[in-house]
């Protein structure tokens, strides 16, 4: 179980990796996984200029 | 084979690579954790056979390749192919250098030689910034006051980068345009990007669905891979009613979640194969000349 830091809602993570990004069920916050093993959450960087294929 | 995948975030692409990995041992590197003594090549590097590049941060991974590539650690793709392709002016020199046909494309570094340039071309023109992905900033200019407003925008708001005015022909293609994937030597498979909007990236919308490789089209994206440099790319095609086939944009780090369903070819896999085939025969370029092909 993981907190999501924008709303504190309780998240379960299950079949995730470090670096994918999951969404919030409470307040679809765009959240990056740091931890899996510890769940932890932080709030994804927002898309820089350079990102692309 | 033990590979390293340089990664910025885990995408779906990521997820489906490693699920493809079929014998192949990998570790999965953030690039924003690395800290590299560029003197001091650190050992862990040369564990690996190779390193494929999927950092979505197109900066970060093309400096990690340069980086790579003068310690010696075979890359995919190589830097300089990557560098091309990152880079939209590139991308069309290496394209008309070898023969390759494009839309037309015009450059100017100033507002007026600019606005002079889109009236050559004629209404309506595309603004595309020379740098970029996923549709980004591209602006089709459909009048005068469209491009006095968007030169400005691009002189004001913008980096120098944004100053680079590449100026292409607005290609009247039909609803759709065709996103090529070229594994090495072969196209192994393409997809329609429908779309009533101009824009026709899958990361704005477009749905995808099979187009048929044809000796044409193969032809086509092969000679187009070539002209970059070769290796695992993305060919972006626009079908012109008059002139046929023109190669846009070509893309290093390619995204393929929306087209192995419409294609039905496992295209992660292809990449594994291709990259465990040239680690194999020695056919990875390195800065250093190892394995020069």
């Amino acid at each position: 179980m993981a907190l999501c830091p924008e709303c504190e809602a309780e998240i379960v993570l299950t079949d995730v990796l470090v670096g994918e990004i999951v969404y919030c069920p409470d307040c679809n916050a765009e959240l990056e996984v740091l931890n899996v093993e510890t769940p932890q959450l932080a709030l994804a960087p927002q898309v820089e200029e350079d990102w692309g294929e | 084979m033990h590979l390293a995948i340089l990664t910025s975030r885990i995408r779906v692409e990521e997820k489906l690579l490693f699920a493809a990995m079929r014998g192949i041992t990998y570790e999965v590197i953030d690039d924003g954790e690395l800290l590299l003594d560029l003197a001091q090549p650190d050992e862990r590097w040369r564990t690996f056979d190779a390193v494929l590049c999927r950092s979505v941060s197109q900066s970060r991974g093309l400096a990690m390749l340069y980086v790579l590539e003068s310690w010696g650690v075979p890359v995919f793709n190589a830097a300089a192919v990557t560098a091309t392709c990152n880079d939209k002016l590139l991308t069309t020199l290496a394209l008309l250098r070898a023969g390759v046909p494009v839309p037309r494309t015009l450059l100017a570094f100033a507002p007026e030689p600019a606005l002079r340039g889109i009236e050559t071309l004629g209404y309506p023109a595309v603004l595309k910034p020379v740098t970029g992905s996923w549709g980004r900033l591209l602006a089709r200019i459909n009048d005068r006051d469209a491009a006095e407003a968007v030169l400005e925008h691009q002189e004001t708001l913008g980096s120098y980068q944004h100053r680079i005015h590449y100026i292409q022909e607005y290609v009247d293609k039909p609803l759709r345009d065709i996103r090529a994937f070229v594994v090495g030597e072969r196209t192994i498979c393409a997809i329609y990007r429908n779309s009533a909007h101009w824009i026709t990236n899958t990361a704005r919308g477009a749905t995808a669905s099979n187009c048929p490789v044809t000796p044409e089209l193969n032809d086509l994206c092969v000679r187009a891979a070539r002209a970059v440099g070769g290796g695992i790319l993305a060919i972006d095609v626009l079908e012109d009613q008059e002139r046929g086939l023109l190669v846009n944009e070509i893309n290093a780090t390619m995204e393929f979640r929306n087209s192995i369903a419409p294609t039905g070819v496992d295209i992660p896999g292809a990449i594994l194969d291709y990259v465990r085939a040239s680690v194999e025969a020695g056919r990875v370029l390195t800065l250093s000349g190892e394995g020069r092909r």
